[in-house]
């Protein structure tokens, strides 16, 4: 709260200050993301060198992740911002609803660069984190070893927190069921699969805490208020670096997911944007968040430059990559909102 | 000539100038509310009944299904139509709104209408035969009655669904799947939460109001000030005080552990019992403050004239005592009541998952679903539900807001 409280404070107070006086005299640019550990990650790896590089005033907003927000600025035609952090399914989601512009991919990057999946029409990949298993070593005597462990409350009886959305949980819940990786989103195309996703996850119901923030996972294995909990990969290692937690990751059966970075419809500063997205693109420039949060670039002739220690933290790293599933935008794009009726309907039950 | 008239005019004049004149003092605020506040709901809310962008997408297609006539899956020259359609939209770049759009209404189409539109692009599905083969949705009756009533701009495709109902193939009206219904559940899970925490509030309020009126005024003022200093407080810092205060290792748990009351540690966030505590207390200010200022107008003589005239205590309370300030109860219970059917960030961070309110929901629609259609038909109930039972109140209790104090 401090945090949105302080941008919002510094927001107001330099608008109040620099609109008299104009804004010919220093180009601007506006990026909102979605906060916490990861926003002040971005902030040293990216923002404050582009701005220092190209001698720009770089200002920051927060917002959950939602693109209602977005598409309010777009539909009344006042668009503050000019670039804003998306995750993948949301990008699909806000280039169907024409409140993110299509990219021209001529004045980034060449898009071959990319990773099969990072390079979308609406938006371009700035890192590669996990959806994992997190865990406080002090509560559970023994390990888990794979995220489907969660499913277990034999083995590991006690509140488990998941996200509050049907991406990941229904996917899990069928790998749980004795579906392999790669059938998953085959089998969860047709009305059996998500009946059989829906019923594993009955089997755990009442169990289950759900979170919404990517911040609430290391909070609720720091409260005790769950033995484990899915998580994003980089806050709970953040907690175990940063703040000296007890905890420990599983990566076993991990859903590999990529953020995304956006223009806005309507964006005032487009040439200033763009510019930000080719410099954010580079090579030896994308590797740098790996030094303040463990998340993997997107392109792989990136890799020589992520420094040796955070190699074996990103979700990308050899070890973590012996199960794991990549999420499937366009089925997400597809069956999304039927499936969070869905989810929401089972929740009500 | 004039002596005679003017003064005439002039009374009339005054007449009408003094009437006018309190109207032409309120006229800013009345503009103020009708522009910033009247006007964007009505807009928000036109939303629930109004959706022209299938519609608007797809005009040739309409206009070759009124030739067609039929109910089922129709012929040729509506695919012909359709092709053409979505050849235009693909060009005008309208193409992915409209596949979002038929996607609400028709699970799964967004893809295949993509599709289809880009093979129509490049001229590779003007017939019935390959429109379906690129769009096997098209071949199904229920797809045609989705694309037949999302050609109406006009629709009640959203408000029937927020009663968790849909037309059916046949025309009539029908239950959605049991899979799919969830709004019912959480507009009587809202109505449940509404009512036990307005029977709360009267509980802790009607004796607490009735101790402040029998205290000497320094302790009353004493008192009020302890019940209202929440009140001044953010309600999404009083929300967070709870968390702090019901967690597993957290005050409260610690406490009735060490007093020997629970045994366990009790599940007090993520439940019911949590949100309806928290709701209780951030309430409790709403329902008492209005019982309290019509306690205060209640002459303590009175039950002491019941009790001289041979009223037992409980005689001279129900029969002389209550009546005077029922309509101070009515009005504190209707105004907790008609809040906590829009509370939204109390359960967001104290409820579980099966104590979303109706609100969430409404938010869900409008943040994350991008679907303000939908998160309009569920306003409108909510809000219709609301006047209705203020509308009842008035009518047949014979309380009205606006009078009391």
């Amino acid at each position: 709260m401090t945090r949105v409280c302080r941008t919002a404070f510094i927001a107001l107070a330099t608008t109040a200050i620099i609109s008299p006086l104009g804004s010919a005299n220093a180009e601007e640019l506006t990026v909102m993301a979605t906060g916490g550990a990861w926003q002040a990650a971005l902030r040293q790896a990216w923002f404050e060198p582009f701005a220092k590089k190209a001698n720009v005033k770089l200002n920051e907003q927060e917002y959950t992740g939602e693109l209602g927000k977005i598409k309010a600025m777009v539909e009344t035609g006042n668009v503050p911002i000019d670039l804003v952090t998306v995750e993948t399914s949301t990008v699909l989601q806000g280039c169907d609803a024409g409140v993110l512009i299509r990219l021209d991919y001529s004045k980034i990057a060449e898009r071959s660069k990319f990773l099969p999946g990072t390079a979308l029409d609406c938006g371009v990949g700035i890192d590669v984190y996990g959806d994992v298993l997190a865990y406080d070593t002090t509560v559970l005597k023994e390990a888990p070893t794979s995220v489907l462990d969660i499913f277990d409350t034999k083995r590991f009886p006690g509140k488990r927190a998941m996200r509050k959305a049907p991406a990941q949980n229904l996917e899990w819940a069928l790998m749980a069921d004795g579906v392999p990786a790669a059938d998953v989103y085959k089998v969860l195309a047709s009305p059996e699969g998500v009946d059989r996703a829906f019923k594993k996850l009955d089997s755990i119901k009442k169990d289950i805490v759900w979170w919404e923030a990517g911040a609430q996972p290391p909070q609720l294995l720091a409260s005790k208020e769950v033995v484990m909990t899915t998580a994003w990969n980089g806050r709970i290692q953040n907690a175990i670096d940063q703040d000296k937690r007890p905890f420990a990751l599983v990566w076993n059966n991990q859903i590999v997911e990529y953020d995304m970075i956006a223009i806005p419809k309507g964006a005032k500063n487009l040439d200033l944007a763009y510019k930000y997205l080719a410099y954010a693109a580079e090579p030896e420039v994308s590797a740098q968040l790996g030094r303040f949060i463990p998340y993997g670039p997107v392109r792989a002739d990136a890799t020589p430059f992520v420094p040796k220690e955070v190699l074996p933290k990103l979700p990308t790293a050899p070890d973590h990559m012996k199960a794991y599933l990549v999420s499937d935008v366009e089925f997400w794009g597809d069956q999304g909102e039927d499936l969070v009726k869905r989810f929401n309907a089972w929740l009500a039950q | 000539m004039t002596s005679v008239a003017m003064p005439a005019f002039s009374v009339r004049g005054r007449d009408r100038s003094e009437s006018l004149r309190p109207l032409a003092l309120a006229a800013p605020l009345l503009l103020l509310l009708v522009f910033s506040f009247g006007a964007p709901i009505v807009a928000l809310l036109s939303r629930a009944v109004y959706e022209p962008t299938i519609a608007n997408a797809l005009p040739r297609t309409a206009e070759a299904l009124r030739a067609d006539g039929g109910a089922g899956v129709p012929a040729e020259p509506v695919f012909v139509a359709l092709a053409a359609d979505l050849k235009q939209a693909q060009a005008a770049g309208a193409v992915f709104e409209l596949a979002k759009n038929l996607n609400t209404r028709l699970p799964g189409a967004r893809s295949q209408v993509l599709r289809a539109a880009r093979l129509a692009s490049q001229n590779q599905a003007a017939s019935k035969e390959a429109m379906i083969k690129a769009a096997p949705l098209l071949g199904e009756q229920q797809s045609w009655a989705a694309i037949r009533s999302g050609v109406h701009p006009f629709t009640s495709f959203f408000l029937l669904n927020a009663f968790d109902l849909k037309w059916t193939n046949d025309g009539t009206i029908g239950a959605v799947p049991s899979g799919q219904a969830v709004f019912l559940r959480v507009f009587g899970r809202t109505f449940l939460v509404a009512t036990i925490v307005t029977l709360a509030t009267l509980a802790l309020g009607f004796p607490l109001a009735y101790l402040i009126t029998r205290l000497r005024p320094a302790m009353a003022a004493l008192v009020l000030v302890l019940v209202l200093l929440p009140f001044w407080t953010s309600i999404l810092v009083r929300t967070a005080a709870w968390t702090v205060l019901l967690q597993k290792y957290g005050l409260l748990n610690d406490l009735l552990l060490w007093l020997g009351l629970t045994s366990d540690r009790l599940e007090l966030m993520y439940s019911r019992t949590g949100l309806i505590i928290a709701m209780t207390h951030i309430q409790l200010p709403f329902t008492l403050l209005p019982i309290y200022s019509v306690m205060r107008s209640v002459p303590p003589s009175l039950m002491r004239a019941a009790q001289s005239l041979g009223a037992r205590p409980f005689t001279a309370f129900w029969r002389v005592y209550l009546p005077q300030v029922i309509p101070g109860v009515l009005a504190g219970c209707l105004l907790t009541f008609i809040l906590c059917l829009g509370y939204y960030i109390t359960p967001v961070l104290i409820g579980g998952a099966s104590d979303q309110l109706i609100s969430n929901f409404i938010a869900n629609y409008v943040n994350a679903e991008l679907n303000w259609e939908m998160a309009a038909a569920l306003s409108f109930v909510l809000l219709a539900s609301t006047l209705g039972l203020y509308v009842a109140m008035t009518r047949y209790l014979g309380l009205d807001l606006f009078k009391m104090g």
